[in-house]
C-alpha cells in the first residue's frame, strides 16, 4: 500500500479527549500522521512529540537580510549614487539610517516568516490543500492515520484504539 | 489555594548567615573602595580650574549619591509597580512572584530619608538652580532662562530662597509611594491570613489607584531629580527615559532575585515558564528602553538645535563620558538583544544571571550618565568612587529586600490565582 493516500480518521468533540487520546494511541505503537483542529490546542505539539518549529530561525535570518539590505542600500544610495547633504550632516550619517533599517528589518522578517509558514504548511497559492475532513474547520478535532505507515497494526485495531480513546466516529479516507 | 498540595506554601525565605556573609563582604569592599577613592581624591588635592573655580572631592562624592539614590529608588518603586500592574492586569501566572516584588518596597523608605539629606548638603554641588545668583538681576550671574523656571522650584517663596515646591514634590511622592507600598503589602500579608476573594479586589483597587498616581509622580520626579541637573536643557521625553531605565533594571533584579531562589531551592512551584516570561519581559524592557533613548538622541540630533544638542555634546564630545555612551548601548541593548533573543536562552538560569547583571550595570552606568556631566563635568568618570559607592547602595539594598523578603511567606497562599500561577504553562 502506498503512503500518504489513505487514511483512518478519528473525529474527537473534545480538546481534552483529544489530548488524552493522542496519548493513549501513541502508547500502543500506533504512529499518528497529522492532527487538524479549528484552533490551537495547548500541549498539543508535546504530546504528538514534534519537535519545536524552526520558524525563528527563518524569522531571524530573514530579519539579517532585512537589516543587511536596508543599510546597504541607504549607504549606497547617500554615500555614491546621489550624495545629498541634509540637515548639514555627513552624506552618510549612520544614525539617520536607523529608522529606515529597524522598518525594514521588522518587514522582511514578518513577510519572510509568514511566506516560509505558508509554504512549509502547504498553503502556498500553487499548492493543493487536502481537506481530511471539512469539520475539522468548524468544531471537530481530525486525527489522521495513515495506514501504510503502520502497516504492521491490525486496521480493526487501529480502529479500536481510536474508538477507546474517545473519538465520537472513525471513518476512513483516500486521496487519489 | 488549597487544591495546591504538592508544594509547602508557607515556606519561608531563610537568610542564613552564608548570605549574609556575602552582602557584607560585597558590602565591605564597596567601602574600603570608596574609602580609597576618597583617599584618592582627597591627597590628589583641590586643583584651581581655568576660571578660577575649584573642583572638591566631595562634589563626586555628592554626584555618586545622587546617582545611587536615584537609581535604587527606582528599582524599589519598580518592586511596587510591577506588584500593582500584575493587578491591574489580572494577571495568574505571576502569582508566585508577588513576594519578591513586594519586598524591594522596604528600600523606599531609606532612600527618602537618603535623598532629603543629600539634597539638602548638596544641593549646591549637584543643582545648579540651588544658587540664588542666578536669580539675582543685579548680579553678574543672572540667568534669564533659570529664572524663568525658577517657579518650578521656588513657588510661592521667592526664587533663589528655598525650594520649597521642589521639597514638597519629593516628600508628597515618597509619602504617596510608601503609603501605596505600605497598604499593598499589609493587605497582601492579611490575605495569607484570612484567605478569600475580598482582598485581591481590594488590592486591585488600590494598584489602580497607584499606578495613576505613579504615572504622573515617575515623570515629575524624573524631571526635578535628573533632568534639572542639567537646567537650561530639557526632553519632553525624559520622564519615561528615566522610567524606562528604572523599568528594566527593577526587572532584572526580580528575575535575578528569582534565579537566586530557585537555585537555594525555593519556590519549587516556579518553574521555567515563569522564569522565561521574566525573561520576556527583559528582553522586551530592553528594547523599549533602547527605542526611547534613540528617540530622544535621534530628534536631537537631526535638528540640532544648539539649546538641545548640548546635552549630547556634553557627553559625546567629551573623553571622559564618550566612551560610556557606546558601553551604555551595548549593556543595555546588543547584549540583551543578542543573547535574549532565543528561547533556550529566556529559559535557562545561567544566560539571565549573566545579562540581568550586566544590564543592572549597564543602567547604573546609565544614570552615571545623566547625573555626571552636569555636575562634574569632565572632573567625573567610573572610578574607585563609583564602584565602592554601587557596591555598598547594592548590598544595602540587598540586605533590606531579602532580610524582609524573610518575614513573611515566599508564596501569597491564599492569592485566588494561586493555581493558574501553578500550572502556568507556554
Amino acid at each position: 500500500m502506498e503512503r500518504d493516500k489513505h487514511f483512518i480518521l478519528g473525529i474527537f468533540d473534545d480538546e481534552d479527549i483529544l489530548l488524552n487520546a493522542v496519548k493513549e494511541v501513541r502508547a500502543t505503537g500506533i504512529r499518528i500522521h497529522e492532527v487538524f483542529s479549528p484552533y490551537p490546542v495547548h500541549g498539543l505539539d508535546e504530546e504528538l512529540g514534534y519537535k519545536r518549529s524552526s520558524l525563528p530561525i527563518a524569522a531571524f535570518l530573514f530579519g539579517v537580510l532585512g537589516t543587511t539590505l536596508a543599510l546597504t542600500m541607504q549607504f549606497y544610495m547617500m554615500k555614491f549614487d546621489w550624495p545629498m547633504i541634509i540637515g548639514g550632516k555627513d552624506h552618510a550619517a549612520f544614525p539617520d539610517f536607523i529608522p529606515v533599517t529597524f522598518e525594514l528589518t521588522v518587514l522582511l522578517a514578518a513577510f519572510g516568516m509568514v511566506g516560509v509558514f505558508m509554504i512549509s504548511s502547504n498553503l502556498k497559492p500553487w499548492g493543493q490543500p487536502r481537506i481530511y475532513d471539512l469539520r475539522s474547520t468548524d468544531d471537530k478535532h481530525v486525527m489522521a492515520i495513515d495506514i501504510a505507515t503502520n502497516a504492521s497494526v491490525d486496521l480493526e485495531k487501529i480502529k479500536d484504539a481510536l474508538k477507546t480513546s474517545g473519538a465520537t466516529e472513525v471513518n476512513s479516507k483516500s486521496f487519489d | 489555594m488549597a487544591q495546591v498540595k504538592n508544594y509547602n506554601l508557607d515556606q519561608k525565605f531563610d537568610f542564613t548567615d552564608a548570605v549574609k556573609k556575602v552582602i557584607f563582604i560585597l558590602g565591605g569592599i564597596g567601602v574600603l573602595l570608596l574609602v580609597l577613592g576618597i583617599l584618592a581624591a582627597a591627597l590628589g588635592g583641590d586643583h584651581a580650574e581655568e576660571g578660577g573655580h575649584a573642583f572638591h572631592w566631595t562634589q563626586r562624592l555628592f554626584a555618586n549619591l545622587w546617582i545611587n539614590n536615584v537609581y535604587f529608588t527606582g528599582i524599589a518603586i519598580i518592586g511596587v509597580f510591577f506588584f500593582a500592574i500584575q493587578y491591574a492586569a489580572q494577571a495568574g501566572w505571576s502569582t508566585a512572584l508577588l513576594r519578591i516584588m513586594l519586598s524591594f518596597g522596604y528600600w523606599l523608605p531609606i532612600a527618602a530619608v537618603l535623598m532629603l539629606v543629600t539634597f539638602f548638603i548638596a544641593n549646591h554641588d549637584l543643582f545648579h538652580w540651588t544658587h540664588s545668583y542666578v536669580f539675582d538681576k543685579t548680579s553678574a550671574e543672572y540667568d534669564r532662562i533659570i529664572d524663568g523656571k525658577g517657579s518650578f522650584f521656588y513657588w510661592p517663596m521667592e526664587k533663589g530662597t528655598f525650594p520649597i515646591f521642589y521639597i514638597v514634590r519629593m516628600v508628597l511622592f515618597f509619602g504617596f509611594w510608601v503609603f501605596f507600598f505600605n497598604k499593598l503589602k499589609s493587605l497582601s500579608y492579611e490575605e495569607d491570613l484570612q484567605g478569600g476573594t475580598s482582598y485581591w479586589y481590594t488590592i486591585r483597587k488600590w494598584s489602580a489607584i497607584f499606578l495613576v498616581f505613579f504615572a504622573v509622580s515617575s515623570s515629575i520626579s524624573a524631571w526635578d531629580w535628573v533632568m534639572s541637573i542639567d537646567t537650561h536643557w530639557f526632553s519632553t521625553l525624559f520622564g519615561w527615559y528615566v522610567f524606562a531605565s528604572w523599568f528594566v533594571a527593577g526587572l532584572s533584579a526580580i528575575t535575578l532575585v528569582t534565579v537566586f531562589l530557585k537555585d537555594q531551592g525555593y519556590l519549587e512551584m516556579v518553574n521555567q515558564n515563569h522564569i522565561h516570561d521574566l525573561g520576556k519581559f527583559v528582553f522586551a524592557f530592553s528594547i523599549f528602553w533602547t527605542y526611547i533613548w534613540f528617540s530622544q538622541f535621534l530628534l536631537i540630533y537631526y535638528a540640532n538645535i544648539p539649546e538641545e544638542s548640548v546635552y549630547f555634546i556634553e557627553r559625546l564630545s567629551s573623553d571622559v563620558y564618550g566612551p560610556y555612551i557606546f558601553v551604555n548601548i551595548v549593556l543595555n541593548f546588543v547584549l540583551p538583544f543578542l543573547v535574549l533573543m532565543t528561547r533556550d536562552a529566556k529559559r535557562h538560569n545561567i544566560f539571565l544571571k549573566l545579562v540581568c547583571t550586566l544590564i543592572i550595570l549597564g543602567h547604573w552606568i546609565d544614570f552615571f550618565l545623566m547625573v555626571q556631566p552636569g555636575t562634574l563635568g569632565h572632573n567625573g568618570g567610573v572610578g574607585l568612587m563609583e564602584l565602592g559607592m554601587l557596591l555598598v547602595y547594592g548590598s544595602a539594598f540587598a540586605f533590606v529586600a531579602l532580610s524582609n523578603l524573610s518575614k513573611h511567606n515566599l508564596i501569597a497562599k491564599n492569592h485566588p490565582m494561586l493555581e493558574e500561577s501553578y500550572h502556568h504553562h507556554i
